[in-house]
């Protein structure tokens, strides 16, 4: 996917001035999982199993290379057949060699974000292959020919009357459908996809590696199906997503749920150990692509690699009151949010990225909801100080922060400005300061000061404490 | 005992009558209380925009300024965290910003933990009041019981609000960078506030902010720093 996260600042305005209903179903959406988050966390010892999970998923990082070796011979030895992609065109070079073994005419495919990354769609269509985006938030996102605005919910941002009008447009539904009744409507539609298509791809939500299985998770079924019927499975998988041992997944399936969801469990938990053999259904080839990607790279910096432990479970970016307003789609690349914020410029440079770590308060909510403890608001201040180090910030920027710290390191200065705020015109040293008020004034009235500021009233109120 | 006031700067300028409350407190409950007077602002601004050179220079000046300080007590949630969590971070090695460090409290935070003290008096009593959690207050200094504990024991009505957790879209310079953002923000909360008397908080930051949206879609609700409302348990004021 091409990334446009230079434009954040412009698109977040954009949508909330052109598309307000979208505030309107994200805030909805966001606030229905986090209180579902809320209450999946307060069954059980929330701190013991994040520490728990953060610690797991710090050692594979710390020893990938270890895990990956043993994960891609137990995947061979379980009839999978392993590929390395250092990035988008190795991943495209092994779909066309598979498209063209088998004569694929038609795909289905399970949500996954890594495939966003890669542009599989895109690449697909290129050559002739019907694709069929089977989750059915990601089937409507698809039908509009949008990117997904949440990790978990790619259709997050969409009322239902918008989605009236698409099935109304596309499939002749009364513009007035209840939602039973476009999903019927899909659901024709994709099982008649399920039964006829060559390919089916899908992600993984974890590899573990001293089995070589892969667990994907959903609520729909339709991974199943897209990893059960057709005769060709190939599952994108980013490295970061190994698990030491299949015990593993019995900490961390629940907490991945109970992270996104609210849920104890997933409805459905998929475990494939490759091929069907002799008597069993399924598919008769199954391929593990293992995805760099920039991840080793991000790996390997000190300061930003524990953005790597993320589940991709999108509870940031419920308990996120910035992302709430928009949506993902201003974001501008795959993963959104606070984790898109701090995982982006990670992936893409902080030049590509650059607007997204400001994209954030500082409030820390996300911190406080992340399963695996990453720490998400030092993160984007180490982004944002490698912004401002790389020159990347504004000119206005640097010139109010610049007159701010002359004026605040002089008591003399900081005591004219006080005057200056109060009426006194302002010295040409701190008018930089000008358009930094008006920008703030404009949606808040203008400031007002206190009469007097408090180093002026504690020369009067000094002397009280010894008169009584 | 004897508290330095580190008043910070957007209380000094916009909110001058909670650092008076906040000195008529701390004097009534038996502290002395000094105002070093070279001190500015605690460089938070920089230091969250990235600036980290400009903020380091800010938080050296502060070293000096309260080098010579018992406590130092801050009626802002988010410039104590600045000082008691990034300033270390800062300044890494620097023994004198772990000392301060140490020693920086923000004023319900040091009433209820340093002080010991629980119940100001019954001034509040009836008042319908609705907190703000300021996030840096809430998340990285921990501070959650103190103030609601002070206001509820001085009998005011702490009123149920959906959002009292949730950022305000003040965020310091994210205000001016993302103007829209940190509007449609604030218009959440206030959406969701409950019919209340006062508005309060430890920060003047999300306090400014939120009274400046007000007055601009024209609610008028009193807007008022934590420092003042416990002044006002204290002192029974109305």
């Amino acid at each position: 996917m091409r990334a446009k996260a230079k434009r954040y600042p412009k698109e977040a305005a954009r949508l909330l001035r052109e598309r307000p209903s979208v505030r309107e179903a994200v805030t909805g959406a966001t606030l229905h999982f986090e209180r579902n988050r809320l209450r999946a966390y307060g069954e059980i010892d929330t701190e013991a199993w994040r520490e728990r999970a953060r610690r797991v998923k710090d050692h594979v990082l710390t020893h990938l290379d270890h895990y990956l070796e043993l994960a891609e011979g137990r995947l061979r030895e379980n009839g999978v057949q392993v590929h390395w992609a250092e990035g988008p065109e190795e991943a495209h070079r092994l779909l066309r060699e598979v498209v063209a073994r088998h004569g694929v005419r038609r795909a289905v495919k399970a949500k996954s974000m890594l495939t966003e990354e890669l542009g599989v769609n895109p690449l697909l269509e290129s050559l002739g292959v019907e694709v069929y985006e089977t989750d059915l938030g990601e089937y409507l996102i698809q039908l509009l020919g949008e990117p997904p605005s949440h990790i978990v919910g790619p259709a997050i941002h969409l009322t239902l009357k918008e989605i009236q009008e698409l099935f109304h447009g596309r499939f002749g539904t009364p513009p007035d459908a209840p939602p039973e009744a476009l999903a019927q409507v899909a659901r024709r539609v994709l099982r008649e996809a399920f039964l006829t298509a060559e390919l089916g791809i899908s992600g993984a939500n974890f590899l573990v590696a001293e089995t070589g299985t892969l667990a994907l998770m959903e609520n729909e079924g339709n991974i199943r199906l897209s990893t059960s019927l057709p005769k060709v499975h190939v599952a994108f998988v980013g490295i970061e997503k190994l698990l030491p041992r299949l015990q593993d997944l019995a900490l961390f399936l629940p907490l991945t749920a109970r992270a996104a969801t609210g849920q104890r469990l997933s409805t459905f938990v998929s475990l494939l150990q490759g091929p069907a053999r002799e008597g069993e259904e399924g598919p008769e080839e199954v391929h593990v692509v293992l995805v760099d990607h920039g991840r080793t790279a991000l790996l390997a910096d000190p300061e930003a690699w524990e953005v790597l432990r993320c589940l991709r479970c999108g509870a940031c970016l419920n308990a996120c009151p910035v992302y709430r307003q928009t949506g993902g789609h201003p974001y501008g690349y795959v993963y959104s949010g606070p984790i898109g914020a701090v995982l982006d410029p990670g992936l893409l440079g902080l030049e590509e990225a650059y607007p997204l770590p400001y994209a954030s308060t500082l409030c820390g909510a996300c911190q406080e909801a992340c399963p695996v403890k990453i720490p998400i608001p030092r993160l984007l201040l180490t982004w944002r100080h490698r912004a401002v180090e790389e020159g990347l910030a504004p000119a206005w920027e640097r010139g109010a922060i610049g007159a701010f710290a002359r004026v605040m390191g002089s008591p003399a200065l900081y005591r004219l400005l006080s005057k200056a705020l109060r009426g006194l015109p302002l010295p040409q040293e701190l008018q930089v300061y000008l358009p930094v008020l008006k920008a703030w004034a404009e949606g808040r009235g203008p400031l007002r000061p206190s009469p007097r500021p408090f180093h002026e009233l504690w020369k009067e109120i000094k002397e009280e404490a010894r008169g009584g | 005992m004897r508290v330095a006031l580190f008043i910070t700067c957007l209380a000094d300028q916009f909110y001058a009558e909670a650092g008076v409350a906040a000195v008529r407190l701390l004097r009534a409950l038996g502290v002395e209380v000094d105002f070093p007077e070279d001190q500015t602002c605690c460089g938070q601004p920089a230091f969250n925009a990235g600036h980290w050179g400009e903020a380091r220079a800010l938080a050296k000046r502060s070293l000096e300024v309260f080098r010579e300080a018992e406590y130092v007590v801050l009626p802002s949630g988010s410039c104590a965290s600045m000082v008691r969590n990034h300033y270390p971070e800062l300044l890494p090695g620097d023994q004198g910003a772990l000392a301060l460090s140490e020693k920086t409290y923000e004023l319900s935070q040091f009433l209820v933990r340093v002080l010991g003290v629980e119940k100001l008096g019954e001034g509040l009593r009836g008042r319908r009041v609705a907190y703000h959690h300021g996030c840096h207050a809430l998340r990285e200094l921990g501070v959650k019981a103190e103030p609601l504990l002070l206001l509820q024991n001085a009998g005011a009505e702490l009123l149920p609000w959906e959002a009292a957790e949730e950022c305000c879209g003040f965020g310091g310079l994210f205000s001016v960078k993302l103007p829209e953002v940190s509007l449609s923000m604030a218009d959440r909360k206030l959406a969701t506030l409950p019919k209340a008397e006062v508005l309060t908080s430890t920060d003047a930051g999300c306090l400014l902010h939120l009274a400046g949206r007000m007055a601009k879609l024209g609610q008028g609700v009193r807007v008022a720093p934590l420092a003042t409302l416990l002044w006002e348990a204290y002192a029974g004021q109305g």
